[in-house]
């Protein structure tokens, strides 16, 4: 009996062995497909962003593969993605960065969902010399550690609401104002604070309330009490979905009056659909929204994309499926112009990408980080009780006028 | 540190308030949590779940154009059955055995609540809407939202009408006098299996309740069951086991305890401060304990 299990062992060993080597050797570039990997949340805390995410991938995948894919060395190929879940767990996705890059065979990867899990992802995919084109991590760090194979067709954290201390003072005649502010302890939070900080620097501001949010807390009322307290210029919020409604949540109801309120993930805590009204005038920070006017061949224009996107998966995409999308003309358009797969080539392609997408223009700085593209504002504004996010900044981009100061709540009805 | 709330005394009458209505729903769930650990001897780490599980059966029914308060209502009475039904799968297995495996299998059900109810609802933070606008107090310079006013009274409400049924009722005197002694209760013809099953289906009502109320005051999601755990396992530890009145009190001194802490230390260390709480409270009754042994002998 025992024979015969050390048999057996041995025996399907030996064929996943076989297996395995067999896949590396092919796995790069099979057949016409050029084989690209991602670890993604498919389940977990990121769940929701990150099926949105590969929601972008896909769509990216199929328009291009319709369209003729990608032509390398005079033939066409077409795309094709191995994805993993990593459960939103950071030690899982570096697990399966390996996976992926050992035993799949893959030489190309895209990024995850989350700064986190970039983060952890990273020196796996730098170790094993893997270009990796990432459509999620904002955070700042991860442009500061001198990886030679991480690009972000994102930009960087710190510039998400730099925008709004710019358009503080501006509303305030140029003179600097007070700032309230309150972040989550968490690498993409602290990085928008870092932002804040700089932009306080340069135009003389002063920060009266820096308060951080633990990652558990669901309650801000004390943070509310004080800025009702010492009446800032501007309130400026970052902690996830979850700060974004618990504080639109609380600043209604303890009726709190700020000249200006600026947050990130508005759009994808639904905020003006969870809070309606109550969000009005909430400024947001956004990498991308649908009425830019940027153009590509692919997916035409971003009302275009809004379009085919809802056709494809039934809701509005956020704009973590436009930057996921994004990510694959990138890969694309660097392997045409490295006209081979040699991953060095294909890395040095990457870095002097230079090409506008429907998301934006793309040019990576030397860290990886995408440079040409700056960040956007949008305020929720309400007609009866059906609110819209409307683009405010920069000025080149405005469909509407920036609403300022905010009415008080004793005005609004 | 922080001393902007001593210079203004409006801040204080904000943050006493804030801190007992917030206090009074925690002493909610932790009396589930007393309950149960007095007449089973099984500390629940599902505790927040549960909870976070009240909370969305409200959400569900805020869906569905039903006002959310209306939760709880619904929500215990549900609540009750999956408690019930728990009981019976999970925790009668592991009822008389020692409390690490009680806390084990109790952990593996948050786990597996936690992933379903990500499953079914979403990972996405979700809010429901009572509309209950807002009161002013002292010229506006304090604001209490009607919500929690609202949740503090529905919390006092059921705590009380559970003390009298308690009292009162035939169920009630068999949970009390199992709590006392099961092996004795048992002998003198109380059916304990159903007193347990009774006992851990009110606890998952009393979730619940609280959940549905924190649905229209603060917010929900999948993962921040935890937390609740943790303060309703500090406040039965302050306050002992089946003590109703200790357990509102220390309720409410930990809200405010909460509150506090952020104006003064700050906001980053308000769950650290409940944490440092706990620690300094369990040495304390260590050492209380152990004073006590010494002037027995």
């Amino acid at each position: 009996m025992n024979k015969l299990v050390k048999l057996f062992t041995i025996f399907i060993s030996a064929i996943t062995l076989t297996i395995a080597s067999i896949s590396s050797s092919f796995a790069k570039v099979e057949g016409e497909y050029i084989v690209l990997g991602s670890a993604i949340s498919l389940t977990g805390k990121y769940s929701s962003n990150g099926v949105h995410t590969q929601n972008g991938y896909n769509m990216a995948v199929e328009r291009i593969n319709k369209m003729g894919g990608v032509k390398v060395g005079g033939k066409s190929y077409k795309f094709e993605i191995i994805y993993y879940d990593d459960e939103s767990n950071p030690k899982r996705a570096a697990q399966l960065a390996e996976r992926l890059i050992k035993q799949d065979g893959v030489h190309y990867m895209l990024g995850p969902y989350s700064s986190g899990l970039t983060k952890a992802i990273a020196p796996v995919t730098e170790k094993y010399k893997i270009p990796m084109v990432e459509a999620n991590g904002a955070s700042r760090s991860l442009f500061t550690k001198g990886y030679k194979y991480l690009f972000a067709v994102l930009s960087p954290a710190n510039q998400y609401l730099e925008v709004a201390i710019d358009l503080a003072v501006e509303k305030n005649g140029g003179k600097p104002v007070k700032i309230a502010q309150a972040f989550e302890q968490d690498a993409f939070s602290q990085d928008v604070r870092l932002g804040i900080l700089d932009a306080a620097k340069r135009t003389g501001s002063k920060i009266i309330i820096d308060d951080k949010l633990p990652k558990e807390l669901n309650d801000m009322a004390a943070t509310l009490a004080k800025v009702k307290a010492t009446k800032p210029d501007v309130l400026v919020v970052s902690g996830h979905t979850k700060g974004a409604l618990t504080a639109i949540r609380q600043i209604s109801e303890m009726k709190v009056d700020v000249p200006m309120l600026a947050m990130t993930h508005c759009d994808a805590a639904k905020l003006s659909k969870q809070h309606g009204k109550k969000s009005e005038y909430a400024l947001c920070a956004s990498q991308w929204h649908k009425n830019l006017s940027y153009k590509d061949k692919f997916f035409g224009s971003g009302k275009k994309y809004d379009k085919d996107f809802k056709k494809e998966f039934g809701y509005a995409p956020p704009y973590q499926s436009a930057e996921s999308s994004a990510a694959l003309l990138v890969f694309k358009d660097a392997f045409e112009r490295a006209d081979s797969f040699d991953r060095d080539k294909v890395r040095d392609a990457l870095k002097t990408t230079e090409m506008q997408t429907f998301y934006g223009n793309i040019k990576f700085g030397p860290g990886g980080q995408n440079v040409a593209k700056p960040m956007i504002l949008f305020q929720v504004r309400c007609k009866g009780d059906s609110c819209e996010n409307k683009v405010v900044a920069p000025t080149k981009w405005a469909s509407d006028k920036f609403y300022h100061p905010i009415p008080k709540w004793s005005e609004r009805s | 540190m922080d001393f902007l709330i001593f210079k203004a005394p409006m801040l204080m009458v904000q943050a006493s308030l804030d801190g007992i209505l917030l206090g009074i729903l925690f002493a909610l769930i932790a009396y589930g949590m007393a309950l149960q650990w007095g007449v089973m001897n099984i500390i629940n780490i599902a505790q927040g779940d549960l909870v976070i599980l009240g909370g969305y059966i409200a959400y569900t029914m805020y869906l569905a154009g039903i006002h959310p308060a209306w939760g709880v209502i619904v929500s215990p009475i549900i609540m009750y059955f999956v408690g019930w039904a728990l009981y019976k799968l999970v925790i009668n297995k592991v009822v008389d055995r020692d409390l690490f495996i009680s806390i084990l299998a109790t952990f593996g059900i948050a786990i597996v609540f936690q992933q379903l109810m990500n499953f079914i609802f979403g990972a996405d933070v979700v809010v429901a809407q009572s509309e209950y606008g807002t009161t002013m107090l002292f010229d506006n310079s304090v604001t209490l939202p009607n919500s929690k006013i609202f949740s503090a009274f529905i919390s006092v409400l059921y705590a009380i009408g559970l003390v009298i049924y308690m009292k009162k009722s035939r169920l009630g005197r068999a949970i009390r006098a199992t709590a006392q002694n099961a092996r004795a209760a048992k002998i003198l013809g109380v059916d304990t299996e159903k007193v347990y099953a009774a006992t851990f289906g009110i606890n998952a009502a009393l979730c619940g309740i609280a959940g549905a109320l924190i649905s229209i005051t603060l917010t929900l999601h999948p993962y921040v069951g935890l937390p609740y755990t943790v303060r309703s396992f500090m406040i039965v530890i302050v306050a002992g086991l089946g003590n109703l009145p200790a357990v509102a009190v220390s309720g409410m001194g930990l809200g405010l305890f909460e509150e506090f802490a952020d104006y003064i230390l700050g906001t980053e260390f308000r769950i650290g401060a409940v944490f440092m709480l706990l620690v300094f409270i369990l040495v304390y009754r260590r050492f209380k304990l152990s004073k006590k042994r010494e002037y027995l002998k």
